[in-house]
């Protein structure tokens, strides 16, 4: 990059440039911890939330309580309600399923692998990240929770002792998955609370009235910073970093299993694990992206969550989505290679059948608007993020119903469907997103957004070596 | 592998010494507020840094930094000793592990056979003529259970180990303590330390030159 020119001036709010010689700032706009800790927490402790948060929480409470009342419904009168039949006995809720549980990805990934990577751009974003992982899970669960049938029995997933003497099958993928997304789940949310802590205190300290101080207070557990606890602290964040890490890759390669394993033509492949990894993690940051947007706009978190965090994050959605793309194509090569008929037309039927429609709704969203990312100014344009990662989105729903969808032909001509969904499944969908932003626009208002803690330990004052300068040099690292 | 300093602020002495310190620095018995320990408020990590180094060198045992968001090398400079957590984490997986192999064998493998509140057996599952112990089919179940066990253990045992939860302690007590969250670094002794007198200590505090020096009661 020798057509740089160094030193050039810089806008203040501009930390995207490229440029070896100077690392550029994660924080703008602040070189104290005070206002930091004030401009976080304004978020918390605004006397009132914007009025876009209350019509966002309107709508979304209205959304999530459509789908508790349609559980209801499906628990009234039987898994009938939806359109899964035969030969697509897996339909939307298993789609579902694996969307929810691909976007949960994102938040472990950030919280885990880039900070061994010690990607320290990740402390603005990692909070809220967590947050919609484990909402995202939430709503994923529900999905084979509710599909078993006969919902009273759902029991029998885990290894109870029981008066029938009866025990869950261990071979099983599905079995499997119970194991993975139940520890998922456990291991997020405890990452989470732990990484919440410290701020949680922040917030109790700060607390403006009883009810809050004694909430607060209850939940930072009579955290007091004490450098004996955080030496402990950091140890156990690391420990559960590299205990988070290996875990992310497996459970979205426990869920392609539930697929592989089976014998399925477009299902039984070896490629399946680490695909649907990179999707996860692919769909899981759009959707982070798709959250960060407004949020920072809404709450003036722009001086945190800065356009190079967003540049950052489009980067691993064009190189997760360029992994996607690959796949794609390699599970088509693969099956014209193996010579297998039936695995042959399983693919050409995907591409070229009755539902080709969302197999090319899933290349155009999934492979095609990504490539848009190769350009800074389409990276840090905010309009063309948002439409991208929406896009993504909209793709990586449709990659799980074009793969769930190969059971509408399957080896015996005389049982082909179509497959439809019916008014039940689509709101059920809807519904779901309404369940996942509720309980998200609740963490954004009751919770600390964003890692207090971690993002006053980046900042170049945090360095004890400074002096007692208030390091404005735009910042520099050990 | 000791956990920490907790064992070298241990001295066969330390009781009897602050008793008597305490009653000559005028916290007699009978007095509501007894006297916990001075308090340093600095407001850089560099300050802090400094400041827990000559503490420790001073022979300071019982005696802490309460600072915003872990300061790199404070630790070290306080003279804490690693933690035993990875050990314990490590036991954590290993119970994991092992819970693993022993559930899936005893329900999907064997015809064994315990009491317990109603009668516990295994259940020795024939399906496709695969083999009762089928190692790589138990391997997701074993990982996961290995991965659970080793983080709840990290968690639960860094939480034990730091005492919390705890929701009262004299330091929260103190109204200028609340920034130690925000954007103050604080260096406490605690009076039971061997060689805390109220009027050494305080002057040796004032050495550090920190921006005030505040009296924390119990």
């Amino acid at each position: 990059m020798t057509t740089l020119p160094m030193n050039r001036p810089l806008a203040p709010a501009d930390n995207t440039f490229e440029d070896p010689e100077r690392r550029a700032p994660l924080v703008l706009g602040h070189t104290t911890f005070g206002t930091v800790t004030k401009e976080i927490c304004q978020v918390n402790e605004a006397p009132r939330p914007p009025m876009a948060w209350w019509i966002a929480l309107g709508i979304s409470a209205a959304l999530a309580g459509v789908f508790t009342g349609l559980i209801g419904y499906l628990f009234a009168t039987g898994v009938g309600v939806w359109g899964n039949q035969n030969p697509v006995m897996w339909g939307f809720p298993i789609v579902n399923f694996v969307f929810w549980v691909g976007i949960g990805h994102a938040g472990t990934l950030i919280s885990a692998i880039l900070f061994l990577f010690r990607q320290k751009w990740r402390t603005a974003i990692n909070r809220f990240a967590e947050a919609m992982t484990i909402f995202a899970v939430i709503c994923a669960g529900t999905f084979p929770g509710i599909h078993v049938g006969r919902v009273w029995l759902a029991y029998w997933l885990f290894p109870i002792p029981n008066q029938m003497e009866m025990w869950p099958q261990f071979r099983s993928p599905l079995l499997w998955d119970v194991f993975a997304v139940g520890t998922y789940f456990t291991v997020s949310l405890v990452f989470w609370y732990i990484g919440m802590i410290p701020d949680l205190a922040t917030l109790r300290d700060r607390a403006g009235n009883r009810i809050k101080a004694i909430a607060y207070g209850f939940f930072s557990l009579g955290w007091r910073g004490s450098m004996r606890h955080w030496h402990r602290y950091e140890r156990a964040y690391l420990l559960l970093a590299a205990l988070a890490t290996p875990l992310v890759l497996s459970v979205h390669s426990v869920v392609s299993f539930d697929f592989a394993v089976s014998q399925l033509p477009g299902w039984h492949t070896t490629i399946f694990p680490p695909y649907f990894v990179a999707g996860a993690i692919f769909g899981g940051f759009a959707m982070v992206v798709t959250l960060a947007v407004p949020a920072r706009q809404l709450w003036g978190l722009k001086n945190f969550i800065t356009m190079r965090h967003l540049e950052n994050m489009n980067k691993i959605i064009l190189l997760t989505g360029s992994m996607v793309g690959y796949a794609y194509a390699m599970e088509f090569f693969i099956a014209w290679y193996s010579g297998a008929m039936y695995e042959q037309f399983a693919f050409i039927n995907r591409a070229f059948g009755q539902h080709a429609w969302a197999y090319w709704i899933m290349i155009g969203c999934n492979v095609a608007a990504p490539q848009l990312f190769w350009f800074k100014r389409f990276r840090t344009s905010i309009p063309v993020m948002f439409f991208v990662v929406n896009c993504v989105n909209v793709g990586m729903w449709f990659e799980r119903f074009v793969i769930v969808l190969s059971l509408e032909m399957d080896f015996l001509p005389s049982s082909w469907a179509y497959f439809s969904p019916t008014w039940v499944d689509i709101w059920m969908l809807i519904g779901s997103f309404g369940l996942f932003m509720t309980l998200f626009l609740l963490f954004i208002r009751f919770l600390p957004v964003i890692a207090i803690a971690e993002v006053k330990a980046v900042m170049p004052a945090a360095d004890p070596h400074a002096g007692h300068g208030h390091g404005a040099d735009g910042g520099h690292g050990h | 592998m000791e956990d920490t300093g907790t064992d070298a602020r241990k001295t066969p002495m330390s009781s009897t010494l602050t008793s008597t310190e305490l009653r000559t620095s005028g916290a007699t018995a009978g007095t509501p507020a007894a006297l916990w320990g001075l308090m340093a408020e600095f407001d850089s990590p560099a300050a802090i840094m400094e400041a827990a180094k000559q503490t420790h060198g001073d022979g300071y045992r019982w005696f802490d930094c309460h600072v915003p968001f872990p300061v790199h090398g404070l630790d070290r400079a306080m003279g804490i000793r690693p933690t035993i957590l990875p050990i314990l984490v490590f036991l954590g997986g290993l119970t994991g592990f092992g819970a693993g192999i022993v559930l899936q064998w005893f329900t999907n493998a064997s015809a064994f056979d315990f009491w317990a509140l109603v009668g516990v057996r295994g259940y020795p599952f024939l399906i496709s003529g695969k083999p009762a112990i089928s190692g790589p089919a138990w391997i997701p179940v074993i990982f996961e259970l290995t991965i659970l066990l080793s983080a709840l253990g990290a968690a639960g045992w860094m939480l034990l180990l730091n005492g919390l939860p705890r929701l009262y302690h004299p330091t929260l007590r103190h109204p200028k303590f609340a920034r130690a969250t925000d954007d103050r670094f604080f260096l406490v002794i605690e009076a039971r330390d061997p060689r805390f007198t109220r009027a050494k200590t305080e002057a040796f505090m004032r050495s550090l030159s920190p921006l005030s020096i505040e009296t924390l009661e119990d």
